[in-house]
């Protein structure tokens, strides 16, 4: 489904130039063996800036819970309302969580606890979005629109 | 987050109580609250010179100062959180002094100053971001003698159209990593209370005697929304079949966006002795900020935070749980109350006990009145009925909403579990 589309700047530019090349990839702080995502400008952890460098993921993960959006402010995405807004804990690190509306879940019908996999839709002409999938779920579905 | 940090590094974040180990506040006892000044309570600005903020917050301003029978020349210190909206959009400008947005969308200290002609003004400050924390940076503020009797302002606006709609098909900064999937707070408070009811194995249906509770305490509260525009008391039956604007959050668990400016008169306990009515003194404030883990904050995270939040606060005011009569912690969303509630241990509630607790008698004839103001969900989104009732309540003059039991001393606190302000407040300085 079509989504505001995320305008990389110089902190999340390579996080974006990554997923323009179908890689999800988080910071990494290799002082603290500790990933970040959203990006920072330094560790969360240590402060250090000079220890963050970008790690490449699984792609894999567990949904940890979802809500229904029915009345959304992202006037954007008022056509496909409503759909599904998922948690996605990241399969190597929990803590780590991406959102995701599960294209293929049907409306309210979210598998708690199911994994998922990274996919890569596109949101505007040369730019991907991380999205995830149930895992072996053959898609098909569509939201509803207006 | 709906509070926009403001001032960082300034004056504000010297004057904040924002760390553990501060122990009991010094100036504990030493400010106190005098009285409070409202504008009418508007559901949006209608683009009218007399209902702009700006004339609004002069009138609060002037109402708390006829309250506590304090003349403008008395004044010296004004400060204000000057609007969490500060939206700006094609219109145009009054004549003078409302030919900007300060004094329309938004109201600053030197605005009000100037603006209603006080002489002896020697402090302002605009850097707080929300109620609780204007009112905190005031108490320190007239603790440290920068100034003794401060006008405190918060002016809340809403323009027309649809609240907060996001029209922008980009997302920049920390919107990149959420707006695409429309993420936002009704989002993040829905998502942490469907983990809650996991956890604790609860559910929505048994909000609806809470909200119930803070409607018909609201409409107790003159100076609140729904007090006066009445309409048909919420029903338990309405709240159930209300439709959902994010589920599990349904219309009736968001506070209604309104247009309207809360001024509270605050001096020293000494000053406060000769003034008309009974002071109610500040027993410490806090300000507490936190980062969240990753890209959602979840229940986990949000507990962890508010029992940051209760050990601050009963830290700097000396007073443990069963100390605190009168409680009003945030409500707007009313899905996040409960972690403020079983944080502070009010009434000895403790973790996933919440709607247990909802479930019995709530009501402010009862003996567990929480959030005898009605709160934002109550009084329309002011942000001030919560301390406005803790103040009335000490002073003895909630009327209606009076408490049946004892009122001595009072907690209230916003804005999220994430970032949040709080002041505890007793009828003796002691
Ligand atoms: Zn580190």
């Amino acid at each position: 489904m079509p989504k505001p589309i995320p305008v990389p700047d110089e902190l999340s530019k390579p996080f974006w130039d990554a997923v323009n090349q179908r890689q999800l990839v988080v910071q990494s702080c290799t002082a603290c063996n500790r990933r970040q995502y959203p990006p920072q400008p330094t560790c969360a952890k240590c402060g250090s800036k000079d220890h963050l460098t970008w790690l490449e993921t699984s792609g894999r993960g567990r949904i940890q819970g979802y809500v229904v959006e029915r009345d959304t402010r992202m006037e954007p995405l008022v056509p496909d309302q409503p759909f599904n807004i998922a948690v996605i804990e990241l399969q190597e690190d929990p803590q780590i969580l991406f959102l995701s509306h599960l294209p293929g879940v049907p409306l309210g019908q979210v598998p708690v606890g199911a994994r998922v996999e990274v996919r890569f839709d596109q949101v505007a002409p040369g730019q991907l979005i991380h999205e995830w999938q149930v895992e072996n779920s053959t898609g098909g579905y569509r939201p509803r629109k207006k | 987050m709906t509070t926009r940090a403001r001032g960082a590094g300034g004056l504000a974040a010297s004057l904040y109580r924002s760390r553990d180990g501060l122990g009991v506040w010094e100036h504990r006892g030493k400010v106190a609250v005098m009285s409070i000044g409202f504008s009418p309570v508007d559901r949006r600005w209608d683009e009218s010179l007399e209902h702009s903020l700006g004339a609004y917050s002069i009138i609060a301003a002037k109402n708390a100062l006829a309250d506590a029978g304090v003349g403008p020349d008395q004044v010296d210190g004004v400060l204000a959180a000057p609007g969490p909206l500060g939206a700006r959009w094609d219109r145009a400008y009054f004549d003078p002094p409302y030919n900007s947005e300060d004094g329309i969308s938004l109201v600053t200290a030197e605005w009000l100053t100037r603006n209603m002609g006080l002489k002896n003004v020697k402090f302002m400050n605009s850097e707080a971001g929300d109620s609780a924390r204007v009112l905190g940076l005031a108490a320190q503020a007239i603790g440290n003698g920068l100034c003794h009797t401060a006008l405190v302002l918060y002016p809340t606006g809403n323009l027309a159209g649809r609240y907060r709609h996001e029209p922008e098909l980009y997302a920049k900064g920390n919107a990149q990593w959420v707006n695409p999937w429309a993420w936002t707070g009704i989002q993040s408070s829905a998502y942490r209370f469907s983990q809650y009811c996991l956890k604790y194995g609860t559910n929505h249906d048994r909000m609806a005697p809470f909200v119930v509770n803070l409607r018909r305490n609201g409409r107790m509260f003159p100076n609140g929304y729904y007090a006066q525009h009445p309409e048909a008391p919420l029903t338990e039956e309405d709240y159930l079949t209300s439709r959902w604007v994010c589920e599990p959050l349904c219309l009736h668990d968001a506070d209604r966006p309104v247009n309207t400016a809360t001024c509270f008169l605050m001096t020293t306990a000494e000053r406060a002795r000769d003034m008309k009515l009974p002071p109610v003194y500040v027993l410490n404030h806090n300000n507490n900020s936190f980062r969240i883990r990753s890209s959602v904050e979840t229940l986990e995270e949000a507990e962890q935070f508010c029992e940051v939040h209760a050990r601050r606060l009963y830290e700097g005011s000396g007073l443990t749980p069963g100390d605190v009569d009168v409680f009003n912690p945030y409500d707007g969303y009313t899905l996040f109350t409960q972690n403020y509630l079983e944080a502070f241990r009010w009434q000895g509630v403790g973790k996933g006990e919440a709607h247990d607790f909802y479930a019995g008698d709530i009501s402010v004839e009862g003996p567990h009145p929480i959030l005898s103001s009605g709160g934002n969900n109550g009084t329309g989104r002011t942000r001030c009925a919560i301390f406005a009732d803790c103040i009335e309540q000490l002073q003895g003059r909630a009327g209606e909403r009076q408490v049946h039991i004892k009122a001595e001393t009072a907690v209230a606190g916003c804005v999220l579990p994430a970032g949040c302000g709080w002041l505890a407040f007793g009828k003796s300085p002691d």
